[in-house]
């Protein structure tokens, strides 16, 4: 591969997170490297998705500190997140579906949208350069993702692999520095997951997007990833290279231990 | 001409973008303008301006306010008819309490005061969601009734905060007439329904409608909840505050607060239901029904029936009438008629070929 893995960009320290009685992530560390696949892994209900909502600040641990571009990141909202250049899908597709592709594609786009409402109410002059400006771009995602011919679709009407790539456009859209993904291939069909996969490697190698991944699908995760980190019952129990995690005692027993 | 948009290539985003993309639909949007701005005032006899057309203009006005905040940022509220209240009453005491004011101005004062209003009210809004943030804005909606009852300023002291619009004139000339006020009412109407449609096409609206359909996904894309909350409660209220200036000044011309009621508040309600919730046009289709029905059940049901009836049936009639076909909406086409005309227009792109 020709991107070069930069420095640590997200630096996790000793996060703790508890709902209530329920332990959903104890004491884990790890880092992500910029320009680097990272992958999570794990039984179902390990803390995976709990994992990524820490890092954009939906959820805020009781324990632990973040570092982020090697400064101690404060209690942060998710929109602070968007702002530092954070972007996501969600394990259950959170597409806005009373609305088109195009226009959810756009919603990523929001930030870099610099009019208020009375300049959009107008519409006329710098809000109608600003929404032509930012199509462009959103048509570009649109092109990448070759989703050209559902762009005035209503989400809702697609199947369920097309929401999924949709939502990867929203979230590309905002051009961030980092992607989080949660599950983007559950459900595919094996076409489906091969396009995904394409989409993920592209996007990691022509924008040098940072991308932390979480897939069930080992095939997938051992293929794509720089490095892998797995969790167990909120617990860390193997991190490094695919070869490594494969080869981890304790990862093989996690997994032999359940039903996978 | 067919329906068609064959041969109609768009050859730049902005063109796209347009409001109206496919010709037909603009030459008939233009159409109806003319139609209702030029022709009617001169056509129209002075029972339709005062009783039907202006009315519908205005109630589309506050429909149109409500389906901002409910149909597009989906926040439910029960409190318009409080907030039409605080624009005319808003619009009263600056005209009365500031020298040589501008009707026009006061117009827009009587918005901005319901705006301030409407995101005080509208902060429950970020603590609480639906069924309970509705019971909140029915708080709002006593509260603003009984405040402009109880202190007896708001209405210049009249009894029972009744009072009585004064002349509405602009630049020197007076609207006297029905043909006048409808003329006005239409411009104003028609005006801010075009910066509505501007809001809601772009990211403004966008925003609205990703915190209705997801409000962690919207989050977490970079929009704010709060800003975007109250600005639509904001922007919801100047409308319906707007409308209410008007219901005072070129509909009804003495008001009381009694008169912008829970009732009221429900009509607007079943207005965007059936015309068409997070819709422009349905707001419009959604008050014309609401006003026309029980002037066609006044006039149908003694024809086909007969007198014998009496004007107790009829009343009834209408009732069972309106919560049917609310139940029908709400449960068969949530989109309303704004979206039975859409579907009818896909038939027709079609058309002759079924699929
Ligand atoms: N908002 C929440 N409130 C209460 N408990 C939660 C919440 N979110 C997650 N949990 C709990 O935290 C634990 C970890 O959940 P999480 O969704 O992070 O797991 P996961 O690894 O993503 O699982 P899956 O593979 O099923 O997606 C689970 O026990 C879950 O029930
Ligand atoms: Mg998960």
């Amino acid at each position: 591969m020709a991107r070069k893995i930069g420095g640590v960009i997200v630096d996790l320290q000793n996060i703790s997170l508890r709902f209530g009685g329920v332990k959903a992530l104890t004491d884990i560390s790890f880092d992500v490297k910029e320009h680097e696949i990272r992958s999570i892994i794990g039984p179902n209900g390990a803390g995976k998705s709990s994992m990524l909502n820490v890092i954009n600040g939906v959820y805020h641990p009781q324990e632990g500190q973040i570092f982020f571009k090697g400064a101690l990141r404060k209690k942060l909202e998710p929109h602070e997140a968007a702002e530092q250049g954070i972007a996501r899908t969600f394990q259950n597709i959170a597409l806005f579906k009373g609305m088109t592709v195009l226009d959810n594609i756009m919603t990523g786009r929001n930030l870099k949208m610099k009019c208020n409402f009375l300049q959009h109410a107008l519409y006329w002059g710098a809000a109608q350069k600003e929404e032509i400006a930012h199509r462009i771009k959103v048509e570009e995602v649109i092109e990448f993702l070759e989703i050209q011919s559902i762009r005035k679709t209503p989400v809702g009407r697609l199947p369920y692999g097309l929401q999924k790539r949709v939502e990867l456009a929203r979230a590309l859209a905002a051009e961030p520095h980092i992607l989080l993904l949660d599950e983007p291939m559950a459900g595919m069909n094996v076409e489906e997951k091969q396009d995904m996969c394409r989409f993920i490697l592209d996007v990691n190698d022509h924008y040098g997007t940072t991308i932390v991944l979480i897939e069930h699908d080992m095939g997938v995760v051992m293929d794509i990833s720089d490095r892998v980190v797995v969790l167990d019952y909120g617990k860390k129990i193997g991190d490094g290279e695919p070869e490594e995690v494969k080869n981890n005692p304790e990862v093989i027993k996690a997994y032999l231990g359940t039903s996978h | 001409m067919l329906y068609r948009e064959a041969g109609q290539f768009k050859a730049s985003y902005a063109e796209d973008a347009q409001i109206f993309p496919i010709r037909q639909d603009r030459i008939g949007f233009w159409l109806l303008m003319l139609v209702f701005g030029v022709a009617v005032p001169f056509l129209a006899s002075e029972y339709w301006l005062k009783a039907i057309l202006i009315p519908v203009l205005i109630f589309s006005l506050a429909a149109l306010g409500l389906n901002i905040l409910t149909g597009y940022a989906g926040q439910l509220s029960l409190g318009s008819a409080a907030f039409m209240a605080v624009g005319a009453f808003a619009a009263y005491n600056f005209i009365l309490r500031i020298e040589g004011m501008p009707f026009l101005v006061a117009l827009v004062l009587a918005g901005l005061t319901a705006a301030a209003v409407g995101i005080l009210f509208g902060l429950p809004s970020l603590r609480i969601k639906g069924f309970y943030l509705a019971v909140a804005t029915l708080a709002a909606q006593f509260f603003i009734v009984w405040a402009l009852v109880k202190f007896p300023w708001f209405s210049n002291n009249s009894s029972s905060g009744v009072v009585t619009a004064q002349d509405v004139t602009i630049l020197g000339y007076t609207f006297a007439t029905p043909e006048a006020k409808y003329v006005l009412t239409f411009l104003i109407v028609a005006f801010m329904a075009l910066l509505a449609k501007n809001m809601v096409r772009s990211s403004t609206g966008r925003a609205w409608m990703a915190v209705r359909d997801m409000d962690v996904a919207a989050q977490v894309i970079g929009f704010r909840l709060m800003r975007t909350k109250l600005l639509a409660f904001a922007v919801s209220s100047f409308y319906c505050g707007v409308a209410g200036a008007l219901y005072a000044y070129t509909y009804i011309g003495t008001v009381e607060p009694e008169g912008f009621n829970l009732d009221l508040s429900f009509k607007i309600l079943f207005m965007i239901i059936i015309g068409g919730v997070g819709s422009i046009m349905g707001s419009f289709l959604g008050a014309a029904f609401i006003v026309l029905l029980p002037i066609f059940l006044d006039n149908f049901v003694p024809m086909i029936f007969g007198d014998s009836l009496g004007a107790g049936f009829v009343s009834n009639f209408q009732l069972i009438i309106f919560g049917g076909l609310i139940i029908f909406f709400l449960i068969v086409e949530p989109h309303g008629l704004a979206r039975l005309w859409q579907i009818a227009k896909e038939k027709l792109r079609l058309w002759p070929f079924p699929h």
